[in-house]
């Protein structure tokens, strides 16, 4: 049901927009909440944190761009060698790490995220150093996908897909016991459950969610630099889980809007472009700390009591 | 041996800076168990206020003085306006706050004073000592001096005075410190106050060496909180060794690897540490009752 809901607001809300601007935008926030929703099963499903993500979002974006530039792989298949590079880094990293827990986790998470983006940075050779390189346009069976017309719908179908995968996951019994994980590890070990193999997976599974989504985004803007790894990235997508609320999958779509729309409504205030950033930011996780759409929820059910 | 000697000096000298940032770390941590991510802008607004009062025409001792105050001022009002109303949130939401602080406090010093880089006239001039072969800045051992009276302050704070004891107690146990009188709020604010202090004097004692900008916190905060993490999150002790160690391995590895990989090898050696002694060199482990 939220599926078919999501799906045709994807597909309706075109309709609404009054120039390319919008479809550029509107672009930027599906790409965005298709890694939002990987981060998402992590931390609001699983419990655990990543400060680390951009890093495999700069792995997703940097291989659309070696792969055809350096390599002469075709932009598509250099997408899935970007996101099984990721998932294998994440397979290989995981396991020790999410043994750790909460802070622990969180500096782990993100000496790892820096890591990647250092070497972003310094390997010049492949990656074109600080400054970045270009990236080749989209070729999908003959067709090239240029503009953001036409993106819109690529990064919307590739959205949904992933927003279905996403829910029924949550639905599997691996879902179950994610969620399992996410209020006792004690209890979930206890049921039986192989709490490490879990963990490890879903950290795969995010992980290839944020190198497509940093793929797309690569292959929409036709330029990648290190920033795309960096730190802030990575605040940014966790800023979009809690903002939108853990553990809500709308809620991905939701936290996305706010921090992609927000910065380009704020241009016109310039040089206060940050100080207000903060700001929201700040207000928002005073005011909603559940999240937008559960604290949306609640309250409506609340009234409905 | 005189190329030794050179990175161990510059080695220790950053991480004495990266100690007071994770003593700042520490301090908030133990008495609210909230981690600061606006820890590093305590240290770049110290840099900065006192670079813009000296270019007012305020001397440079009242220029400093004025930047710690203000820059505590910051840190209490931070605690009372951001973190305060927030109570009961997820740690998650919290480190948020924290994180939006930052971001907030970076665009408002952009703003204040510019997007450039500043630096500050050295205490002791600016010509090196030749010593055994190396050549050592004064202003090193300026800081070294200033980090060592700091942690002795601290640590002579919380042993010896009435008001260390309630520290001390409200991070042991924050519902039985309130049973006994101990106003918990206040000691939260406090902790705020003294880890805005430290981390303004910081940047104070850096900026003739490592040139300060609006957007200098951020690098500082992540290493300063790699090093509370790697001495074990909580342990004051953990925090001064732990900010030590990793200025000497990024020390060592800028000159014995490569100086693009410093901050690399800095968080690789974290991440082993972590993974091999998850609780820190100093931290104990803990054991959760079910």
């Amino acid at each position: 049901m939220p599926a078919i809901a999501i799906a045709a607001l994807v597909a309706i809300l075109p309709l609404f927009f009054p120039s390319g601007y919008y479809y550029r935008i509107g672009v930027l926030v599906l790409i965005f909440s298709l890694a939002v929703v990987g981060l998402n099963l992590l931390m609001g499903f699983a419990g655990q944190v990543s400060l680390g993500h951009a890093g495999f979002l700069g792995i997703g974006a940097y291989s659309v761009a070696i792969g055809p530039v350096h390599l002469g792989l075709p932009s598509w298949l250099s997408l899935l060698a970007g996101a099984l590079l990721s998932g294998g880094i994440a397979f290989l990293v995981g396991r020790p790490i999410l043994r750790l827990k909460g802070h622990y986790l969180a500096v782990a998470t993100l000496g790892l995220g820096l890591l990647l983006a250092i070497v972003l940075t310094n390997e010049a050779r492949w990656t074109g150093g600080p400054d970045g390189m270009s990236v080749p346009k989209l070729e999908l069976f003959g067709w090239s996908v240029r503009g953001a017309t036409a993106w819109y719908w690529v990064a919307g179908v590739t959205f949904v897909c992933g927003f279905v995968l996403a829910l029924n996951l949550m639905d599997s019994p691996t879902g179950r016991a994610l969620q399992a994980i996410h209020d006792s590890e004690i209890a979930a070990r206890v049921l039986g459950i192989d709490v490490a193999r879990k963990k490890l997976a879903i950290f795969v599974i995010s992980a290839m969610y944020a190198s497509v989504a940093g793929s797309f985004l690569a292959l929409f803007n036709g330029y990648i630099t290190p920033d795309a790894a960096g730190f802030l990235r990575s605040i940014e997508l966790v800023a979009m889980v809690v903002l939108g609320g853990m553990g809500s999958i709308v809620g991905s779509l939701v936290g996305a809007c706010v921090l992609v729309v927000l910065p380009q409504a704020l241009t016109v205030f310039h040089d206060y472009e940050q100080a207000l950033l903060g700001l929201v930011v700040m207000v928002f996780m005073i005011f909603l700390r559940q999240g937008i759409v559960p604290s949306i929820a609640g309250a409506l059910a609340g009234r409905r009591k | 041996m005189a190329e030794l000697l050179q990175f161990m000096s510059s080695g220790l000298t950053v991480g004495a800076i990266y100690a007071l940032v994770a003593l700042g770390f520490t301090l908030i941590y133990k008495a609210s168990d909230i981690i600061n991510f606006a820890q590093g802008e305590f240290v770049m607004l110290g840099g900065m206020t006192t670079v813009f009062a000296a270019l007012a025409g305020v001397p440079l001792p009242l220029a400093a003085l004025i930047a710690v105050v203000a820059t505590t001022a910051i840190g209490m009002a931070l605690h009372r306006f951001a973190i305060e109303p927030a109570r009961g949130a997820s740690p998650v939401a919290l480190i948020m706050i924290t994180i939006g602080a930052s971001i907030f406090l970076r665009g408002v010093a952009q703003i204040v004073f510019d997007r450039r880089f500043h630096s500050l006239p050295p205490l002791l001039g600016a010509d090196p000592i030749q010593f055994a072969g190396a050549a050592i800045l004064p202003q090193s051992l300026v800081v070294l001096a200033g980090a060592t009276v700091i942690v002795l302050l601290l640590w002579l704070l919380i042993e010896r005075t009435l008001l260390g004891k309630a520290v001390v107690a409200t991070a042991a146990n924050r519902l039985a410190a309130r049973l006994i009188g101990i106003d918990t709020r206040r000691i939260v604010d406090f902790s705020f106050a003294v880890s805005a202090a430290i981390g303004a004097i910081a940047g104070i004692l850096i900026t003739p060496i490592a040139l300060t900008s609006y957007d200098a916190g951020t690098l500082l905060a992540l290493k300063g909180f790699a090093a509370a993490m790697l001495g074990g999150i909580g342990s004051a002790a953990g925090a001064v060794v732990g900010g030590l160690l990793i200025g000497m391995m990024e020390a060592f590895a800028a000159g014995y690897v490569s100086s693009n990989y410093k901050d690399a090898v800095a968080f690789l050696i974290i991440l082993v540490v972590l993974v091999a002694i998850p609780q820190g060199l100093f931290g104990r482990a803990k054991v959760e009752r079910v």
